[in-house]
């Protein structure tokens, strides 16, 4: 079956359980994790990445498109993530970062690259110092990035917190348009109604 | 494999103390075949308790150890406490490196041509203010109370303080600390003290203890600043090992003892303070003085700062005023000629030093990078959590006073036919210089934000991969750093380099204290200089490299 | 403890005596075997005119014999007799890590007693035909311990004073009168730290000035009322040491020390054992050129410096190729050359051939050098039982006061 399904995700803190999810995210489709702060959001997503820190332990299965990753080490489950700030390895290029997420074999890089940036409106930005972007141009690279490394699914992590209103709104919609054109299922964690609202799919309360 | 890295780091750590203590302290109990010493006696330490010297030697290495470090300690706190976050203090944090990376033994050369009575500060005031045309028969340096030495201790110490502190400070976040404690109405001074200094003190406890220990054992400062009627214990020791007569070496065995048991006996000693420090701290909270007018204690604070600063500075343009100076007569200020005599003379000898100098730092800070960075990356990716007692592991040597581990390290090493291979003097120093390689890394590298790391997963990335493209390259600069406080710790080894290279292994340092020992200050000058230097380009290629390495990366840029 | 212990005794009773030792009486064997070898020369590295001077030495034997020389510059000779002594400890009886040792009095009487030096080798080096120890005994006896050819004679060197005659323009020549400028001057006049080899040999030469039959320091100590022997000399320091330097509360640590002193006019008279002192250093901008050179009026010590070598030496014979050129009448002269060293020669004038003589005639004294007339009367060294005696109690009596 094709998505993202969380199977009995069950997660303890020092071996207290802290939260279990069961849910299937459908290609395509946006599931949104909402709750306080402290109650295990963004430890969901790090277990689905493979980056849980030592402190929690987790049972149950992750599976992306019928497969189970749960074991596979971390580059190799597919799994696209965005969080909060937009984490362009500050010693790279532009051109450089999107390359890092690039797949091996992808021919004529460089033109790859180039039309990933005229696609987020960023044409010719190659060569720059990611510091001297603004915030929306960062995350949109950021966005891009993780689109090109042809990830499987994609998990937002407080994604957009960080950007005022406008800005916020013209992202949600880029990030969700690509999604949907890519068929990615994507989940996502905020503590905001409105990316809830603009998702338009399943809400978990925590 | 990463994961047996800490479990070496440990080994090379701890195994050469070890050793070395049991090589040294054996002869202490009469043990010594060389000599015909095969049965086990306490007569060494009859003979030591024999020696006149031994209860002023060993209250004066008590009573210079805990001033000193006392007073670095307080000029250090009451710096950070009256200035930290201001203007001034970039300026402290701006001479910060070049303090540190002057050794010891240049730093002491410096300072003892200073103060002397025929020194620098002499002869800017004489005869004009003083009226003397001969300097004054005052026992300024090598003074019986020792404050010579406890000034040069202090010189050097409050830099390496306040290194640790300002690595340790983001942790208890002082701004907002202050903020509350200025909103209740407390001075400056007042609210760091009740607010700030405890969390800071208990994260630089171990640099403290470690210049404690450092103090208590001194061999190099002391011998160039402290009294010699008698010499502090560690110093003795060192004279003894060196005696023609070879039963001596028991007695300096049963010193080095006594010495081990000495410093013991002040951290312990020391740890009792700092609970009546806490009691008394406790009991000031609760009385809620708020101290507003703490502008003399501020000034104070910044005048003690400076002056410890300026001792060194100053010390060392004296170095390179004597380095040129021909016939240089008293009271003149400056030299009556100047002459580049002194460098055509000794320069050339002391580059074939300066070679081997480099090669054992470069080695010893190479090994204890490769082993640091395995073991930080193994805590990484295996998500260990460092145990509490492998700070103690780390320190350990730092602790252990030279004296009391050395001697028995050199018989060891030959035990062992390790010879006088330039490979083993490497090991000695990796003994040393590991600890601060690894102290001065190991914060930047767990702050680093892991999701850059999560982020690289994510995009399909290899760990290996991610270790060498990510993560190394965001790292350049605490690398650099990190090497330049190796080579500089390296540099400046002087015990570990004579003893484990037998006089075979010339280092710069070596050269320079030998060179020195017929007080020409002129060789001084040039030896102390180029010993300074050798210590700098460390420092140097840490600030300059990462700027043009990332002159445009604005976000590598502190 | 117990592995350590087993260890030891393992190495020890292995050992290695299979080694072929060389045969010093076959020169040409040696020099062979010699060539291609590095001698490690452990040599006090504190004077940097005896430094150039050793490094002119290697860079001859490298030229002529194939002999590398590297000067391991001490800061202090024992720490050398310290090095062979942990090797014997470890075991270590050959690939020793030193060649050669500048060496005499208690070390080399410390490393005879404790089997720690190789030997007899001096009296069979080719240039040993040019020394006469009826006519100098002090080349075959050091500290009046006989050297039984383990150790080879290169430099003479005598006690002397410096001064600057502009500030003092007639030095004190007796004890009396020391003490008597002492007590003019106060903090004008000072001698290195015993046990210094310097300042004990300063006790030494000022016993030798106070007693009235100076013969018993001939005997050792254990031999004689030391107490009694002795006592003048405490009186005499009593009365002295509060009118020293810094009130005697603080000593230059060595001899060259005193330099510095002088230069800056923190004292205004010094004791060395190198009669050239005064030259060097003015030649070199280090003393006013104002400084010159005395002597006391009984006579003052005399010795020979001696190279030896360790038991477990690497390099045997190229140590021996080297102490035979420092044999050298063109090495000998050059050392006692003021513009060099200044070193008084070991060697028999009436044993060398006119031309080798000339060199020795040809040298130019320096400005403040004494002539061998000068210089007087060479008193023996006494036995060395009295340095660490007076060393020792001089120790007790002044070096602990806080």
């Amino acid at each position: 079956m094709r998505g993202l399904e969380l199977r009995d995700l069950h997660i303890t803190i020092n071996g207290a359980p802290l939260v279990t999810v069961n849910t299937t995210v459908a290609p395509g489709q946006v599931v949104t994790i909402m709750g306080p702060s402290g109650v295990g959001k963004s430890t969901i997503l790090a277990a689905i990445t493979g980056s849980l820190a030592p402190a929690f332990r987790f049972s149950g299965q992750v599976l992306l498109n019928g497969t189970d990753v749960t074991r596979l080490p971390p580059p190799a489950r597919r799994i696209g993530i965005l969080f909060q700030e937009e984490l362009l390895f500050p010693h790279l290029s532009v051109g450089a970062n999107l390359a890092f997420g690039l797949r091996r074999g992808a021919k004529d890089r460089r033109a790859v690259i180039d039309a990933a940036l005229n696609d987020i409106g960023l044409p010719g930005v190659a060569d720059r110092d990611p510091a001297t972007l603004s915030g929306g141009q960062k995350a949109r690279v950021a966005l891009m990035r993780m689109l090109l490394s042809d990830p499987q699914a994609l998990l937002l992590d407080e994604a957009f917190s960080k950007l005022d209103t406008d800005l916020r709104a013209q992202m949600r919609d880029l990030v969700f348009t690509h999604a949907r054109a890519r068929d990615l299922p994507v989940l996502m964690v905020t503590h905001d109604h409105e990316d809830a609202a603009a998702a338009g799919g399943p809400v978990i309360a925590l | 494999m990463l994961r047996l890295f800490p479990a070496i780091t440990v080994i090379v750590l701890l195994l050469p103390v070890l050793a070395g203590l049991i090589g040294t302290v054996a002869p202490g109990f009469g043990y010594f075949p060389a000599v015909g010493g095969t049965s086990l006696s306490v007569q060494p330490f009859r003979d030591l308790f024999d020696w006149a010297g031994f209860r002023p030697a060993l209250s004066l290495s008590l009573r210079t150890g805990l001033i000193a470090t006392a007073a670095s300690l307080i000029i250090t706190m009451v710096l950070l406490a009256g200035w930290h976050g201001t203007r001034a203090f970039r300026w402290v944090e701006r001479v910060l490196s070049p303090l540190l990376s002057a050794p010891h033994a240049a730093a002491a050369f410096g300072i003892a041509f200073l103060i002397a009575p025929s020194g620098w500060i002499v002869r800017a005031l004489s005869p004009w203010a003083t009226g003397w045309e001969r300097p004054p028969d005052l026992l300024i340096v090598q003074d019986p109370g020792g404050w010579a030495m406890i000034a040069g201790l202090v010189a050097k110490e409050v830099p390496f303080l306040m290194l640790m502190s300002l690595a340790a400070l983001p942790q208890t976040a002082p701004e907002h600390s202050l903020r509350i404690t200025a909103a209740l109405g407390y001075g400056r001074v007042a609210g760091w003290f009740k607010a700030i200094f405890p969390r800071l003190y208990a994260r630089i406890r171990l640099p403290v203890y470690a210049v404690l220990a450092y103090s208590l054992s001194v061999v190099d400062v002391a011998i160039i600043l402290g009294p010699n009627t008698p010499p502090p214990l560690a110093v003795q020791v060192v004279k003894w090992m060196g005696d023609p007569d070879l039963s001596m070496r028991l007695v300096a065995s049963a010193g080095a003892v006594v010495q081990l048991v000495l410093v013991i006996g002040v951290l312990c000693l020391w740890r009792l303070m700092e609970l009546a420090v806490t009691y008394a701290g406790l009991h000031a909270i609760y009385g809620g003085h708020r101290m507003r007018r703490d502008g003399a204690v501020r000034a104070a604070g910044l005048g003690l700062g400076a002056m410890s600063a300026g001792m060194v500075i100053l010390g060392l343009a004296g170095l390179a005023v004597w380095s040129v100076a021909g016939f240089w007569s008293f009271p003149n200020a400056l030299p009556d000629a100047i002459s580049s005599r002194s460098w055509m003379r000794f320069g050339p000898d002391l580059l074939h030093p300066l070679n081997h100098t480099f090669v054992i730092a470069g080695a010893a800070t190479g090994i204890a990078l490769i082993l640091t960075i395995a073991c930080l990356e193994a805590e990484h990716r295996h998500a260990l959590t460092p145990a509490s007692r492998s700070l103690w592991i780390l320190y350990l040597p730092l602790l252990v006073p030279q004296v009391a581990f050395l001697p028995g390290l050199q018989a060891i090493t030959l035990l062992l036919g390790g010879g006088t291979h330039l490979g083993m003097v490497v090991l000695g120093h990796l003994v040393f210089v590991l600890p601060y390689v690894f102290l001065s890394l190991a914060g930047p590298w767990r702050q680093w934000d892991a999701r850059f790391d999560t982020v690289g997963a994510a995009l399909g990335v290899t760990p290996n991969a991610r270790f060498w493209r990510v993560r190394m390259p965001m790292m350049v600069a605490p690398v650099l750093t990190a090497l330049a406080v190796g080579l500089a710790v390296s540099v400046g080894q002087y015990l570990p380099t004579l003893l484990i290279g037998g006089g075979r292994i010339q280092t710069i340092t070596t050269e320079a204290v030998a060179l020195a020992s017929g007080g020409d200050r002129r060789v001084i000058g040039v030896a102390g200089l180029v010993q300074t230097g050798a210590a700098m380009v460390g420092f140097a290629a840490a600030l300059l490299l990462p700027r043009m390495l990332w002159r445009n990366r604005r976000g590598m840029r502190g | 403890m117990k592995v350590l212990a087993a260890s030891l005794a393992a190495t020890a009773l292995i050992g290695t005596t299979a080694l072929a030792e060389p045969t010093p009486a076959d020169w040409d064997s040696i020099l062979s075997a010699a060539e291609g070898q590095t001698v490690y020369w452990n040599a006090w590295g504190g004077s940097t005119v005896t430094n150039d001077f050793i490094a002119w030495a290697g860079d001859q034997v490298a030229e002529r014999y194939g002999v590398t020389v590297e000067h391991v510059k001490l800061s202090d000779t024992a720490d050398a007799v310290s090095r062979v002594l942990a090797e014997k400890t470890a075991g270590q009886d050959d690939q020793g890590a030193i060649d050669l040792i500048w060496i005499n009095g208690a070390n080399f009487a410390s490393m005879k007693e404790n089997g720690l030096l190789f030997g007899p080798w001096a009296s069979d080096l080719p240039n040993w035909a040019y020394v006469n120890p009826v006519e100098n005994p002090a080349v075959v006896g050091d500290f009046t311990v006989p050297t039984d050819g383990l150790e080879s004679p290169w430099a003479m060197a005598q006690v002397v004073y410096y001064y600057d005659t502009a500030r003092l323009p007639s030095p004190p020549t007796t004890p009396a009168a020391f003490a008597e400028f002492a007590a003019a001057n106060p903090g004008r006049f000072t001698f290195p730290q015993p046990p210094d080899f310097l300042g004990t040999t300063y006790l030494k030469q000022t016993l030798y000035d106070l007693l009235d039959d100076p013969s018993v320091l001939q005997k050792p100590v254990a031999d004689v009322d030391y107490p009694a022997v002795s006592q003048v000399l405490w009186d005499y320091l009593d009365d002295l040491t509060p009118n020293l330097w810094r009130a005697g509360r603080a000593y230059p640590q060595n001899g060259p020390r005193q330099i510095q002193l002088m230069a800056d006019g923190e004292i205004d008279v010094a004791i060395s054992f190198n009669p050239n002192i005064a030259s060097n250093a003015i030649e070199n901008g280090e003393l006013p050129d104002t400084v010159r050179t005395f002597v006391t009026d009984n006579g003052t010590i005399g010795n020979a410096s001696f190279v030896a070598i360790p038991y477990n030496a690497t390099a045997k014979e190229g140590a021996m190729v080297l102490a035979n050129f420092l044999l050298s009448p063109e090495a000998q002269a050059r050392a006692q050359n003021p513009a060099v060293l200044g070193y008084g020669t070991v060697l028999s004038m009436d044993a060398l051939s006119p031309e080798d003589r000339a060199l020795f005639d040809a040298i130019d004294l320096g400005v403040a050098t004494l002539t061998p007339a000068e210089l007087g009367t060479t008193l023996a060294e006494p036995h060395p039982s009295w340095a660490t005696a007076l060393a020792e109690d001089w120790v007790k009596r002044y070096g602990v006061t806080q």
